[in-house]
């Protein structure tokens, strides 16, 4: 069954007409050609098609596109004007924190998000004390991106680069 | 994925009215477990009722001093909320200790509670299981039980073939701290508003495992209420699980301590999260010293039936759960003394 809808993706209008069924992961990559968003898991469980969607970081594989009529999505080619690389793009880039690369659109989308969410004062499961302010400590970063898996397990460096990032904000 | 037609309503009450009209339609909300479940084959609707952007997104206070969670409001925000953080970190902590922050993002008040079973045969359509195809059996009699029930169940090994057979568990971490906080759901049906108490809201297998919860067909949350707590009062989420994050409670505790007494409700252990009122009854009016504390969940535990499994069983459980009630209940009452 089909259904009319319209997108914002990395600043530009699409109308498309979708089946019900199609996600928005699979209406940006086969529909619009976008292939910054990855298909790892198609279950919501590896992170590797995290986008910012209304501004928040969210998994588009477990969203229907139709459900999301109207939307602001921003996938990692879009962070940043043509040529110019964002501030965790930047920090990936100088901390190493990719090997094959196929996890990091998802993890520098899902990094912008885990910033901003600092900035508003979202606690995590690891913030001591609820009601206090927020460090960017290594255990922080670490327990805010464990929803983007690394199957080469950069790790190591993605931590530091979302770190090197939040400082130079 | 089968098939299904897309509805997004003017408001609640036509979305209520066209689920009770269709037999084969559900609800959507964040959809993060819905859509897993519709790419499973595991759910299979004719007709898809969007309801995300109908019902409240806010959390406003209530007159009477509690907190009003609407339905669409999602984790993270509710997490977040600065009222929730001082007066009910139990449901913050439960809140951040679920899924990820991408997930958080998009799951909503409504749509966690009503989560279904992480069961591993639930979600494999190649497999009997009497939740998702009434009366086909239960493959998890016997077979991998690490993530199963040890409360609510009959025997140590029920008959796999019976139809009410169904040792799941109820996977959701915040639905275990509403449990503790008494809780109450906001539900507009086909009849009308009601009220229910959120102990109430889960339901175990009885002889018709494939039913989650009381709410009938066609019935929306379109909240939920926390009540007032007294000055006073602490309270705290505790969980286990196999990594130190993003994975499902092998056991968990809400704990909620008044002057009067413990609200203590289980995670992990039972077709619903499961309200300790054994253990509750026998820690009232008692000072809440580990051997008391001990006593009491040997009582709570005393019906408790550990499943053998082919991935060694889940009796694990029984210790593991007794253990993290015990530290859960000496954090509170030091952090009280302190
Ligand atoms: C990889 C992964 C890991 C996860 N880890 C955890 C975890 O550690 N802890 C945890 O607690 N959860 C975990 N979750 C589950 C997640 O929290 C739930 O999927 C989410 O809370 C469901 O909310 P939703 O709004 O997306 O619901 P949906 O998927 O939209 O709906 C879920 C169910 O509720 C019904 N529904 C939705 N809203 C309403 C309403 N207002 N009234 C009546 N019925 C309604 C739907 O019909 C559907 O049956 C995990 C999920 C994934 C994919
Ligand atoms: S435990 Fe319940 S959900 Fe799992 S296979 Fe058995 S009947 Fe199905
Ligand atoms: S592809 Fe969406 S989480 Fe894996
Ligand atoms: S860099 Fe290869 S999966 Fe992360």
């Amino acid at each position: 069954m089909d259904a009319e809808i319209s997108l914002r993706v990395d600043g530009e209008s699409h109308r498309l007409t979708v089946d019900t069924r199609t996600t928005l992961l699979d209406a940006l990559r086969e529909r619009l050609g976008n292939t910054s968003p990855k298909k790892g898991c198609d279950h919501g469980q590896c992170g590797a098609c995290t986008v910012l969607l209304d501004g928040r970081r969210s998994l588009i594989c477990l969203a229907l596109a139709v459900a999301h009529d109207g939307a602001e999505i921003t996938t990692a080619d879009g962070l940043a004007p043509a040529g110019e690389l964002h501030p965790v793009q930047q920090a990936f880039l100088e901390q190493d924190a990719f090997q094959c690369g196929y996890c990091t659109p998802g993890q520098v989308c899902s990094a912008v998000g885990v910033l901003d969410e600092v900035d508003r004062g979202w606690p995590s499961h690891v913030t001591e004390d609820l009601t206090g302010d927020v460090e960017l400590s290594h255990d922080e970063v670490a327990e805010r991106m464990s929803g983007n898996l690394c199957r080469c397990a950069a790790y190591v460096n993605i931590v530091p680069a979302v770190q090197q990032a939040g400082g130079a904000r | 994925m089968k098939p299904f037609s897309y509805a997004r309503p003017g408001d609640v009450a036509e979305a209520v009215r066209e689920v009770a009209a269709e037999p084969n339609a559900v609800f959507l909300a964040g959809g993060t477990n819905l859509v897993d479940h519709l790419k499973l084959g595991v759910a299979t609707p004719d007709l898809v009722v969007d309801v995300r952007t109908l019902t409240s997104q806010e959390v406003t206070d209530l007159p009477d001093g509690g907190l009003r969670l609407g339905a669409a409001s999602t984790n993270s925000e509710v997490a977040a909320d600065r009222r929730v953080r001082e007066r009910y970190p139990v449901l913050a902590q439960a809140l951040l200790a679920g899924a990820t922050g991408q997930l958080r993002n998009a799951a909503t008040t409504g749509g966690n509670p009503l989560q279904r079973t992480r069961c591993v045969y639930f979600q494999d359509v190649t497999t009997p299981c009497n939740k998702r195809e009434p009366g086909s059996g239960c493959s998890a009699v016997g077979g991998y039980t690490r993530y199963h029930a040890v409360l609510g169940v009959d025997a140590a090994l029920p008959d796999p073939d019976a139809p009410g057979t169904c040792i799941a568990t109820h996977p959701s971490d915040m639905a275990v701290a509403l449990a503790a906080l008494d809780a109450q759901v906001q539900v507009l049906g086909p009849s009308g508003a009601r009220t229910l108490p959120f102990t109430d809201l889960h339901r175990l297998p009885g002889d018709d495992p494939a039913t989650d919860t009381t709410l009938g067909h066609g019935e929306l949350i379109t909240a939920i209420d926390l009540p007032p707590l007294p000055a006073g009062t602490r309270s705290a989420y505790r969980k286990v699980r196999d990594r130190a994050s993003y994975a499902f409670a092998l056991v968990s505790v809400a704990a909620v301590v008044t002057d009067d007494g413990v609200r203590l409700a289980l995670g992990g252990v039972a077709h619903t999260p499961w309200r300790a009122t054994r253990a509750e009854e026998l820690l009232r009016g008692r000072a809440l010293t580990d051997d008391v504390v001990r006593a009491a969940m040997d009582a709570e535990l005393a019906a408790a039936q550990p499943q053998p499994g082919i991935d060694g069983g889940n009796g694990f459980k029984i210790p593991l759960v007794h253990r993290t009630v015990v530290a859960t209940l000496r954090q509170l009452t030091t952090e009280a003394q302190a």
